[in-house]
């Protein structure tokens, strides 16, 4: 079996993919340097304030459970709750026979050259799990992080949330200060079982030089709920990833909340694909994007497969900046005569009329620009525990500034 | 207080108002009658000095000062306040923001939300889902906030329920300072559809206004019984 995976991983290993620029994987160091501390505590105030951007709270205060990985080594993994497993994908891959079972089966370890990647130099990753039941309401944070110029993170993480149960969490991936060029590449699978809820809350702060290729599958069994919520305000030169749900079990749902900020320089190629294999499935993807000078793709995919399904899709994108591009594209797919499927998607700068109310009412146009924009990112996340929307929110109040 | 002269003012290329020319004077209230169409809405959105609205000809005075080429803002800092007949929705600003940017009198927003009955609605979103009576009372709080000197209301009945309309009155009466005589300071120009605003508010003159052009002028009250029982056509044959 693993055999038969490396194989399939071997032969995909120069197979580009299907969107965004393409990366040379040559280019990139897979071994991180081995002279330095192994904990947090080496971690410099800059490159503390700079992960804290990034939603990872490094005191630990009010988080069931930290990982923390820096290039390819794992620095920090703790559990503070029963009921609660955080550890390593590597030792979960020893300690679990069957985890293997749940190895590239939401994401296919074929599917381009980074999963390939991901298989054939794998460094490591989290590995979070909810047992049955356990409702864990308290965040578990991840941090990657790349410290060291160059280097590329291949990483596999596994998440998931047994029967019944309830898991937060909450990734950010940050670059240490001064970092320029590095590639990261995150294999992500997750299972949510018969009547459980997972929130998935990732927060990106990259270096202007960074490639980005998340590859993320989740399955929702009967009546689960899936959550994402994704935040890329700083600049970063390419990211491109699209996760794919699978709505396996009736009742299930999934949500994708996405807020896109491309300053100049930046790619942003993101979007979601969610197929509803189950009746009374439901899912919803909204994204809202801001350009201040890059590109921004903005994808989502519905696929109605059976009667008594619901769906919408929703991208609402401004133009702040002439050089800036949105280029929308949603996908509606029925396949049955009861699904509801629907999208709205609007594009441009922002509304004249709506600038010019808040003048009549006193504001200068730059105050009633600013507004607009602050209003327009002022993204309400419905089901998201309070302390992840605080810091979803820190996150858009801190890179207001730059915006405008 | 408003004077103005000869305007001629074009949308988009096409001309919308032909030589208006109108005077209010400080402490009055003038009502604008017209269809739909004759270009009342022009006519405000012009003094209160949006954009699009492109003035080829003519003069806007406000307290003796030219101010056709001012910015919308700063008209708005010199007293002039516009409550719009369908204003824009902003989605993610909350009604309170926009309540706040308009008080420059450290007036409690609550306070006065409270007693319009409009409290429910001071952290929702700007005008997104609001009725058509909200969106009206809405827009006459957010005047009195600012307490402009020059009024502009832009048919502040339309879709508002006979009990709202009450409410309405007197917050317009409050605005123009109608509890005051002689030292009224307030001047207003209202447009009006319906001529419902004559039974709440006392009016000092009333206009017809038909394709871009003051077609007649006289007693508000007289002025709407005549278009009552003949229509706009006699005001068109009319040249008073």
């Amino acid at each position: 079996m693993p055999e038969m995976i490396r194989n399939r991983a071997e032969q995909a290993i120069r197979k580009k993919a299907a969107f965004g620029p393409d990366v040379d994987l040559e280019g990139y160091r897979i071994v991180g340097t081995r002279d330095e501390a192994l904990d947090l505590d080496s971690l410099t105030r800059e490159e503390r304030n700079k992960i804290a951007g990034s939603g990872v709270d490094l005191e630990e205060k009010n988080r069931a459970g930290t990982f923390f990985m820096s290039d390819d080594r794992v620095l920090h993994c703790v559990s503070s709750q029963s009921g609660l497993e955080v550890m390593p994908m590597a030792t979960a891959l020893q300690e679990y026979p069957w985890v293997a079972d749940c190895y590239w089966q939401a994401v296919p370890v074929d599917a381009d050259k980074f999963t390939a990647q991901a298989e054939l130099h794998f460094q490591n990753g989290y590995f979070i799990r909810a047992l049955p039941g356990q409702r864990v309401t308290t965040p578990i944070q991840a941090c990657l992080y790349l410290k060291h110029e160059s280097m590329a993170q291949n990483l596999h993480n596994i998440v998931i949330a047994e029967e019944g149960s309830e898991l937060n969490v909450i990734t950010g991936c940050a670059t240490a200060p001064r970092i320029r060029r590095g590639l990261h590449i995150g294999i992500s699978e997750f299972y949510v079982r018969r009547g459980a809820k997972l929130t998935f809350t990732m927060i990106h702060d990259w270096g202007e030089e960074v490639m980005v290729r998340p590859r993320s599958g989740i399955v929702v069994e009967e009546d689960g709920l899936f959550l994402s919520n994704y935040v890329s305000l700083k600049p970063v030169r390419s990211l491109q990833m699209y996760p794919t749900v699978r709505l396996t079990g009736p009742g299930a749902v999934a949500r994708f909340h996405s807020v896109l900020v491309a300053p100049r320089g930046t790619d942003l190629d993101t979007g979601a694909r969610v197929v509803l294999e189950s009746s009374r499935t439901r899912a919803e993807i909204i994204s809202r994007a801001i350009t201040t000078g890059g590109r921004i793709m903005a994808r989502g995919h519905l696929r109605g497969l059976q009667p008594e399904v619901k769906a919408h899709l929703e991208c609402h994108g401004l133009i702040l900046n002439d050089s800036g591009a949105i280029h929308a594209i949603p996908e509606l797919e029925a396949q049955s005569m009861g699904a509801e499927m629907s999208h709205e998607a609007a594009v441009g700068k922002i509304a004249e009329e709506e600038i010019e109310y808040l003048m009549a009412r006193g504001l200068s146009e730059e105050e009633a620009t600013a507004t607009i924009v602050r209003g327009f990112l002022n993204v309400r996340i419905e089901g998201l525990p309070a302390e992840l929307q605080a810091q979803v929110d820190r996150a858009i109040e801190e890179s207001k500034q730059s915006l405008l | 207080m408003l004077e103005i002269i000869d305007l001629w003012v074009e949308v988009d290329g096409k001309p919308v108002l032909k030589g208006v020319d109108l005077k209010i004077p400080r402490g009055e209230t003038h009502i604008l009658f017209g269809k739909n169409g004759s270009g009342k809405s022009s006519l405000l959105m012009t003094i209160m000095g949006f954009r699009r609205y492109r003035v080829r000809q003519g003069r806007i005075l406000y307290q003796g000062e030219d101010i056709t080429h001012t910015p919308v803002n700063e008209r708005a800092k010199m007293g002039i306040g516009l409550a719009f007949q369908r204003p824009p929705s902003i989605r993610g600003v909350k009604t309170r923001d926009i309540f706040n940017f308009c008080n420059t009198n450290g007036v409690s927003c609550e306070v006065l939300a409270d007693r319009f009955q409009f409290s429910d609605l001071l952290d929702r979103e700007v005008n997104v889902g609001f009725s058509g009576g909200e969106i009206k009372k809405s827009e006459l709080l957010q005047l009195l906030l600012q307490d402009p000197q020059l009024i502009l209301l832009d048919e502040p009945e339309s879709g508002v329920d006979l009990e709202n309309l009450e409410v309405l009155g007197k917050a317009i009466n409050k605005l123009l300072e109608k509890y005051l005589w002689r030292q009224r300071a307030k001047s207003g120009l209202i447009i009006s559809h319906f001529g419902f605003i004559l039974n709440y508010i006392e009016a000092d003159a009333g206009y017809v206004l038909m394709d871009g052009r003051i077609h007649c002028q006289g007693n508000p009250r007289e002025l709407f019984r005549g278009i009552q029982r003949h229509g706009y056509r006699e005001c068109m044959e009319c040249q008073r």
